[in-house]
């Protein structure tokens, strides 16, 4: 029996067309779009200006404060504007506008494919590194990779632990890196642990994905220290709270951070970014993401530079449907549906789903039958048919005692509502107004 | 201009299990048990459960759009399932004008006056069927005897030969200062209450019929196994014990599972959504108190049967229960300690 989490959880059905389509690179548009908020934190202050020459993988925005992260150049050119445009949340924020000219990189930079499996930096160099390269959670969540790595004190690292799960419906783009970049993944698995200072790492791989958890195993065999975890196939299971109760059985406590209970998670696409950073010397301005959907020609995973518009990686994939009803960054479950094509790729955009019309719209909502089904698939124990009311209703104090702020936003519950209710909305808005309450007491 | 995209909250997917499915699931588990009273007690069987049906669904749609001048939903099946059940509770032989009595209470004062589907505090078909049982105690207590599919329909349902259940039997007999020994014999032995030849209300002879409906529900997961297991395994302990304390004046704990409608309404009445609580652990005492109250009324009480009564009883509850029975949080524990 493989291990999974233990509550809650939903199988959604898995559509990974684009599995094993090997990684192709997209050139580069005209003109990239870099947002300097591609993370969670402060925004990064932008250091250049208008009409500056900028190489690819030069600093154009720096970290401001602990919790942030550095922003670089995804291409060489021109910088033609700083402005505000609508990101993939829908709000307007800053973003350097580059004409591309050329593809070149700041000295330094090794971009080539080669292996360097040799580790020979410090460990006191590694986090330094990671800051500098701009490296983020690249699941979706973005939190700024150097923080995670430096311990608070009193807190102790124990694990580290390699997020492989990739427990969205679609998506593929991890998989295809763990087949492709095996060698380089274990390697920066073991730049991390350094970096940590832990004895163990396991990689969580889903069931769903045999044959990366074969080929992980193979090299992993030689590594001591590093395990490669089989588990069930279950939605939320890339939650890092459930993947540690999956793999380590430890619960990260109610409000608590992973840390908390000495597990410290990484997703395989930072870790492979966290190999280019230390080993090719290589800031954070690609990453592998699948572009899929029924009905998009040549779904694929594909290699993108930050700041690329959507509809160029559209475009390369086939271009948009006729029948396109809603393009969603990232999976379906999580993902942020767009209302242009003009927002474009960052640091944590893991997929372009495009769903047809037919499949784009929510169905009439009817009346709680009180089926339960919603608190069975909580993975976090709570109720979300009593959240969702309390939310509505704004008894904000209840909702807070009945432990809305653990909510981790996966979704589970809307999918599974016989009755189409917008659960997920109401606990959304409601998490926004116990927030604004709990900091006001602060206060 | 780019083509207008759809824009909405996450998550983009859906299940396809709706309301009507499951309602239509628990419409086909239903039909087991249908099947078993019809070859028993013939068309009177098929003119209750199409009268209950039709007026309940009827009532639905009416008292909706004259009434209440609210959408129809009668679509959502849910009707469908308190007509079933309501024929399920009465007799194979009662007049037509109550069924269509009990089936106006069982949705106009037991569901739509509270909201409709969703808000009801109390199970719709037993509201009716005790609203039945108090009006007219006659009908309500005289069960036709099986007379087999092939009796017409004069034979089945207008003029059925009538006799007590087999629960009314040792009841009344205890009362009397008989012995259980003796009583037992007069009535049929474990595979007939178990197959349905029997006396009793339509939904609860067929034993056999009732906990295939119930594995049917639950690997198409349409309900849990806690509300039936818990109700069953719990009235077989009570009664076990009061059985074992005297033999001679309670009848033994099989016997109670098998008659009575325990099965009937632990698998389809207990376990209603609306009326049940939402979490595993509050199903359970849920459970356990339908359990106790029914065994209460059976040993104690006025009436030979009990669980309708106590599934009512408990529905009460059912919001307290929800208030103060939470599920386990995940990460509770290390953070209170």
């Amino acid at each position: 029996m493989l291990k999974t989490f233990a509550k809650g959880g939903i199988h959604p059905p898995e559509n990974k067309y684009s599995a094993n389509q090997p990684i192709v690179s997209i050139v580069p548009p005209d003109t990239v779009t870099i947002p300097v908020t591609q993370h969670i934190g402060a925004p990064s202050k932008v250091i250049v200006n208008k009409g500056d020459a900028v190489k690819a993988g030069q600093v154009i925005a720096q970290s401001e404060g602990f919790i942030s992260t550095n922003i670089h150049a995804s291409v060489s050119g021109k910088v033609v504007k700083v402005d505000s445009i609508v990101d993939s949340s829908g709000y307007k924020r800053p973003a350097v506008f580059i004409k591309v000219e050329g593809d070149e990189w700041l000295e330094g930079i090794d971009t080539s494919d080669a292996l360097n499996e040799n580790i020979s930096v410090s460990d006191e160099e590694i986090i330094p590194k990671i800051l500098e390269a701009g490296i983020v959670g690249m699941g979706g969540a973005t939190f700024p990779s150097h923080v995670k790595l430096s311990v608070p004190r009193g807190k102790n690292a124990e694990f580290l632990v390699i997020n492989g799960v990739e427990c969205e419906p679609y998506l593929t783009a991890d998989h295809q890196l763990m087949m492709e970049k095996g060698k380089e993944l274990i390697t920066g698995i073991q730049i991390l642990m350094r970096g940590l200072r832990v004895k163990n790492a396991y990689v969580g791989i889903e069931n769903n994905k045999k044959d990366a958890i074969k080929h992980l195993t193979v090299l992993a065999a030689n590594h001591q220290g590093i395990e490669i975890v089989p588990l069930q196939v279950k939605y939320p299971q890339g939650g890092e709270k459930q993947l540690i109760k999956a793999i380590l059985n430890r619960e990260v406590p109610s409000g608590g951070l992973p840390i908390d209970v000495g597990a410290v998670v990484f997703n395989v696409g930072t870790t492979f970014a966290v190999y280019e950073a230390i080993q090719k010397n290589k800031p954070l301005i690609e990453r592998v993401l699948t572009v899929t959907g029924k009905s998009v020609t040549k779904k694929g995973n594909y290699k993108v530079r930050t700041g690329t518009p959507m509809k160029h990686v559209i475009d390369a994939a086939g271009g948009l449907p006729e029948d396109t009803g809603k393009v969603i960054s990232g999976g379906p479950m999580m993902g942020k549906a767009l209302n242009s094509l003009e927002v474009p790729v960052i640091k944590g955009t893991s997929g372009i789903l495009i769903i047809p019309d037919e499949e784009a719209h929510r169905k009439p909502v009817q009346p709680c039958i009180r089926c339960t089904k919603c608190v069975q698939v909580c993975p976090m124990g709570l109720e979300p048919y009593l959240l969702q009311v309390l939310s509505e209703k704004s008894m904000l104090e209840r909702a807070e005692n009945e432990y809305i702020m653990d909510c981790i936003e996966c979704g589970s519950c809307s999918y599974t509502c016989p009755s189409n209710r917008p659960l997920l909305d109401y606990i959304r808005l409601g998490k926004q107004q116990v927030g604004k309450l709990i900091r006001s007491r602060k206060q | 201009m780019d083509k207008l995209l759809s824009v909405a909250p996450s998550p983009h997917l859906k299940s396809s299990t709706g309301v009507p499915g499951l309602m239509f699931g628990v419409v086909i588990a239903m039909m087991p048990v249908l099947v078993l009273s019809v070859i028993f007690y013939g068309l009177g069987a098929i003119v209750v459960t199409a009268t209950a049906v039709a007026s309940c669904v009827l009532f639905e749609a009416i008292i909706q759009k004259y009434v209440l001048r609210h959408k129809i939903t009668v679509s959502d099946g849910s009707a469908v399932v308190t007509g079933i059940l309501l024929a399920f509770n009465i007799p194979s032989d009662l007049p037509v004008f109550m069924i269509i009595l009990g089936s106006l209470v069982s949705i106009g004062v037991g569901k739509l006056t509270f909201g409709g589907i969703g808000n009801n505090p109390f199970n719709p078909a037993l509201v009716g069927r005790v609203f039945l049982l108090v009006s007219f105690p006659v009908d309500m207590t005289t069960y036709p005897n099986p007379t087999g599919l092939n009796a017409s329909l004069a034979e089945s349902y207008i003029d059925a030969s009538s006799g007590a259940t087999p629960l009314t039997l040792i009841k009344e007999g205890i009362k009397a200062g008989k012995p259980v020994s003796e009583l037992m014999t007069q009535v049929p032995d474990y595979a007939d209450l178990f197959f349905g030849d029997m006396g009793g209300s339509m939904g609860e002879i067929a034993g056999i019929a009732i906990v295939i409906g119930f594995l049917y529900m639950l690997v198409r997961k349409i309900i849990t196994w806690h509300v039936p297991v818990v109700i069953v395994s719990t009235i077989f302990a009570f009664t076990g014990i009061l059985w074992l304390i005297n033999p001679e004046q309670n009848a033994d704990p099989l016997f109670h599972i098998l008659t009575g409608g325990v099965l009937l309404g632990a698998v389809y009445m207990a376990t209603d959504y609306v009326t049940s609580p939402m979490t595993i652990k509050g199903q359970v005492i849920f459970a356990v108190g339908i359990a106790i109250i029914t065994v209460v009324i059976r040993v104690y009480g006025a009436y030979p049967e009990g669980i309708s009564f106590a599934i009512l009883i408990m529905n009460a509850f059912v919001p307290l229960i929800n208030r103060y029975v939470k599920p386990k949080r995940f990460g509770e524990q290390l953070s209170n300690g």
